[in-house]
């Protein structure tokens, strides 16, 4: 099933306010038990210079993430991607998506499984 | 089974459920009779195809196998957990043989109707307990202190309530023609995306970051919105009103402010009395003058006019006021006295916190200060929202009206992108929030006079129509002025979560003759009932919703066997009360409340379940205060005593309560009590919300409580390791009222001087019985917050701010799973 990966998720993690909606549509789409999923939502705080910080949360697919195959085929977004509160989540070709990341920093691609 | 019988229903969501205050649009794929699939309807304009975790986990709350499915009866002693199954008929044959027991004997006054926050339940809790004769609707936190003081402070000065603009008044959102993004947005005390209270889309202003509105953030933690804000103002919890002058204080001082807005709207030209300090009103000037009417200088005929309140205009034409100045006028009975206007009495005020003297009382740099507040007056436009942490403190009304004030004066008022007036759509309004009055009344007004806390406070009197909540505590046990011997508790947790002081809650419900709870699950507070009835969900209903904009329907797409409807348990009830019930169903009875809108709650199902209110209607902004939209007699104004937005609050003065913003020092911090300080070094805070919860509820969901699984108390790493604490240690919050169990949670975005504890925490994998009650005694911050310290309007309640010490527990008092 893996041969060359073609899609991926493009983070703009500049606006993930960490409301975790991803894990629960992984969980509901894919019928995932607590615990696991395709995506899980992290927080970095940062220390920046002058005693500020910035907080940032990340979601990050896991191993058991596969894009929403039985989604994408139809033509619909992945279920975290659909629901995505902040919409800063975007499914679609490696290339398209990298091209994307030219718009705006800190963005991030990935490539799961 | 085949895909196709797969059914797909809109509906609206409310509680019960995701808990929040609703108004999303799901699409609820049912097969079978089970919910299989819940997402976000794309077609609706709040949500726009996205949902929250909480929405989206109603797969495993719908058939959560914990869920009541029977009206139970309690067998054994409250608090022991002990029930027996009883039908539907037998529960309301015995509540209604109670109730009518208690109302023989003592009165309908002598039963307490508590609510939870904003649910689906307002208005039929208000249909219940109208139609048995209580007036005594309880919003069970101290000092009522969510949302309804905000609420009420506004409506003080301004007669109507506002928030932020995102186009949520418009099917088309940001697409209307004139709306404007705002240039600014402050975000005072607010979490808001993770919850999404108060009737709002919480990511609303993430979508307008993204279109360009800058942030500045007004909160003690770094926050999400904090860290992506243009000005973080990390002030200490409680010193909020000081802050707010502070902001008005740079405005004036640099005359940002909006001369246009003050000269024309505000009562900032009338006089007030510098003998008495009181405002100069016309029954002073003349005989016989009218009590409600004011005065203002007029320089060309160089005497005092009169403001006539009934026209909202001067007596004579073509006044040009004095917004400044000082005149000797003499009385009708000759005395002379000098006046000034409400503009410098104002100013003087805020004269009073020059920047480096609120830097003193927030903690926050005077610099920042004073870049923030001019960055939000030069914005155009500019909004402000704000969050519980308003409400959470014991002088609220003066920190409101001081927020409200700025965004008056910055002439940010019911434009595009500012403040917006909030009404409910078609001025169709099931229950009175503050300010209004609700299609479901009492029958009489004599039924109203025993309200407890209404001849005390008068907020409560004039247009705040609930009980005052700590009188009420306190006369379960008292009696006095009548004795209190029954509670219907619905979508409420009094125990875990409303309630502070959780032990005096416990002991009042002991003491309660007969204790009805209606809730989806059992929790503490159920243990305490004598009946509990299981409630539907937001599927499981028809219902409609009409906070505020637009109003749509909540469609009924399923039945859960054995559950009902809150709306239709207390539709029953409330007939069998009143022998004059005028309703044969319950459609009926949203019929009738869905006048205004000129349409029944078919049609409006038929439209597709959702109808904004179009131009001209108070309902649909702009300018509504120009165009005379917001008074019953259509006159341009403001729906306030004097029909202007009041600097100086007419109400107010008549109260004997400030009438202009000001700072007052909380009753526990430690600069009030720095003989606590001692012992309770920390300043304690509560209530950081968590997207995984609302409040109390969704512990037991297991997607959920995966995303939030303890108890945690946010300490900065420095402060830990001052006690001795590892992260994600067990350690106890503790102050002079008792202590609480958490897991430390190290981290920077709180400061050093701050603890900040989640809320609502019991654990419903624990035992029912006492003495675990859902091991809520564990982890429940509120018995660190007491009863009683209420605002001198009876409203708001310091429960942003106490203090506290930190230690470690020890070994054996942590629970190891």
């Amino acid at each position: 099933m893996s041969k060359t990966p073609e899609f991926g998720l493009l983070i703009d993690y500049e606006y993930c306010t960490g409301c975790h909606t991803c894990q629960v549509a992984c969980a509901q789409e894919h019928g995932w038990p607590a615990g696991m999923g395709g995506i899980r939502v992290n927080e970095i705080v940062q220390k920046l210079p002058h005693d500020k910080y910035y907080l940032t949360y990340l979601p990050f697919p896991t191993e058991l993430c596969v894009l929403c195959k039985p989604r994408t085929r139809k033509g619909l977004d992945p279920a975290c991607v659909k629901h995505c509160m902040a919409r800063c989540m975007t499914y679609g070709p490696i290339e398209e998506l990298a091209q994307k990341m030219k718009e705006k920093p800190r963005m991030v691609l990935w490539v799961p499984k | 089974m085949k895909e196709s019988q797969t059914g797909i229903f809109k509906t609206t969501t409310w509680s019960p459920g995701p808990g929040c205050h609703g108004g999303c649009g799901v699409l609820a794929h049912i097969k079978d009779g089970k919910l299989v699939k819940i997402e976000g309807d794309p077609d609706h304009p709040m949500n726009q195809g996205r949902l929250c975790a909480r929405a989206l986990a109603m797969t495993q709350y719908i058939d959560h196998p914990d869920r009541l499915r029977s009206p139970v009866k309690r067998v054994g002693k409250r608090g022991e957990g002990k029930w027996e199954e009883i039908s539907w008929d037998e529960a309301l044959d015995l509540i209604e043989a109670k109730m009518k027991k208690i109302r023989d004997d003592y009165g309908p006054e002598s039963m307490v109707f508590n609510v939870g926050t904003g649910r689906d339940i307002y208005a039929w809790i208000s249909l219940l307990a109208y139609a048995y004769g209580s007036p005594n609707i309880m919003f069970g936190l101290t000092g009522q202190a969510c949302y309804g003081p905000r609420l009420a402070a506004v409506i003080t000065i301004q007669g109507d309530f506002a928030v932020f603009d995102a186009a949520q008044w418009f099917p088309e959102r940001f697409a209307h023609p004139g709306y404007k993004v705002p240039e600014c947005m402050i975000i005072w005390g607010y979490n808001i995306h993770a919850t999404c209270p108060d009737n709002l889309f919480g990511h609303w202003i993430i979508d307008l970051m993204k279109k360009g509105t800058k942030i500045i953030c007004i909160d003690p933690r770094l926050s999400w919105f904090a860290s992506r804000s243009k000005y973080h103002l990390r002030l200490r919890p409680g010193s909020d009103s000081a802050l707010v002058m502070g902001f008005l204080n740079v405005i004036i001082t640099e005359d940002l402010h909006d001369k246009q807005f003050l000269e024309n709207w505000t009562n900032g030209a009338h006089l007030v009395r510098k003998d008495t300090g009181k405002l100069l009103r016309e029954k002073d000037l003349v005989k016989d003058g009218a009590e409600g009417n004011f005065a203002a200088w007029d320089p060309n005929r160089g005497k005092a006019v009169v403001w006539d309140t009934t026209e909202v205009a001067f007596r004579d034409k073509d006044v040009k006021p004095a917004i400044s100045g000082e005149w000797e006028i003499e009385l009708h009975d000759g005395k002379k006295i000098v006046c000034h206007t409400v503009w410098d009495v104002f100013k003087k005020e805020v004269n009073r916190y020059p920047l480096d003297e609120v830097e003193k009382i927030t903690g926050v740099p005077a610099k920042d200060i004073h870049d923030a507040a001019v960055f939000y007056a030069k914005a155009k436009p500019a909004a402000i929202h704000w969050g519980v942490a308003v409400d959470m403190t014991p002088a609220l009304t003066p920190l409101v009206t001081g927020i409200t004030a700025l965004w008056g004066l910055t002439g940010n008022l019911d434009i595009p992108g500012g403040n917006v007036f909030a009404r409910f759509a078609f001025d169709v309004v099931p229950y009175a929030l503050p300010g209004t009055k609700g299609a479901i009344r009492l029958k009489s007004k004599e039924l109203d006079e025993p309200r407890i806390g209404s001849k005390k406070f008068m907020p409560l009197n004039k247009f705040y129509w609930r009980c005052q909540t700590d009188m009420t505590l306190d006369q379960i046990f008292t009696e006095d002025p009548y004795p209190i011997k029954g509670m219907w508790i619905q979508t409420a947790g009094i125990m875990q979560g409303l309630g502070m002081d959780p032990k005096k809650w416990k002991a009042a419900l002991e003491k309660l003759d007969f204790v009805v709870a209606v809730d989806v699950f059992h929790t503490p507070t159920t243990q305490y009932a004598d009946v509990v009835l299981p409630a539907g969900t937001f599927l499981e209903k028809d219902s409609f919703r009409s906070w505020w904009v637009p109003l749509q329907t909540i469609n009924k797409v399923m039945t859960v066997e054995g559950c009902r409807p809150d709306v239709e348990i207390n539709f029953e009830l409330a007939r069998r009360f009143d022998p004059d019930f005028k309703f044969e169903t319950v459609h009926d009875l949203y019929d009738d409340i869905l006048k205004p809108s000129g349409m029944t709650f078919e049609e409006l199902q038929a439209k597709g379940g959702r109808a904004y209110p179009p131009d001209g209607s108070s309902s649909c902004p702009y300018l509504r205060h120009e165009r005379g939209l917001l008074r019953a007699d259509k006159k341009p104004g403001f729906r306030t005593q004097t029909g202007l937005f009041e600097l100086y609050s007419t109400l107010r003065e008549e109260w004997d309560l400030e009438p202009i913003p000001h700072h007052e020092e909380p009753p526990f911090t430690p600069v009030s009590r720095p003989d606590l300080a001692k012992d309770y070094p920390l300043i304690l805070s509560t209530g950081r919300r968590s997207p995984a919860f609302f409040h109390t509820e969704h512990r037991n969901i297991p997607w959920l409580r995966d995303i939030d699984p303890d108890p945690t108390a946010e300490i900065h790493p420095k402060t830990a390791g001052n006690n001795g604490i590892g992260n994600g240690e067990w350690i106890w919050i503790e102050n002079w009222m008792g202590r609480a169990r958490y897991k430390a949670k190290l981290t920077p975005v709180v400061p050093e001087w701050m603890v900040m504890a989640a809320h609502g925490w019991w654990f419903p994998e624990k035992k029912a019985a006492e003495p675990s009650l859902y091991g809520m005694w564990e982890s429940n911050i509120n018995q660190l917050i007491p009863m009683n310290e209420q605002g001198k309007d009876g409203m708001g309640a310091p429960i942003k701010h106490s203090m506290c010490r930190v230690y470690k527990c020890k070994p054996e008092e942590v629970n190891h799973e």
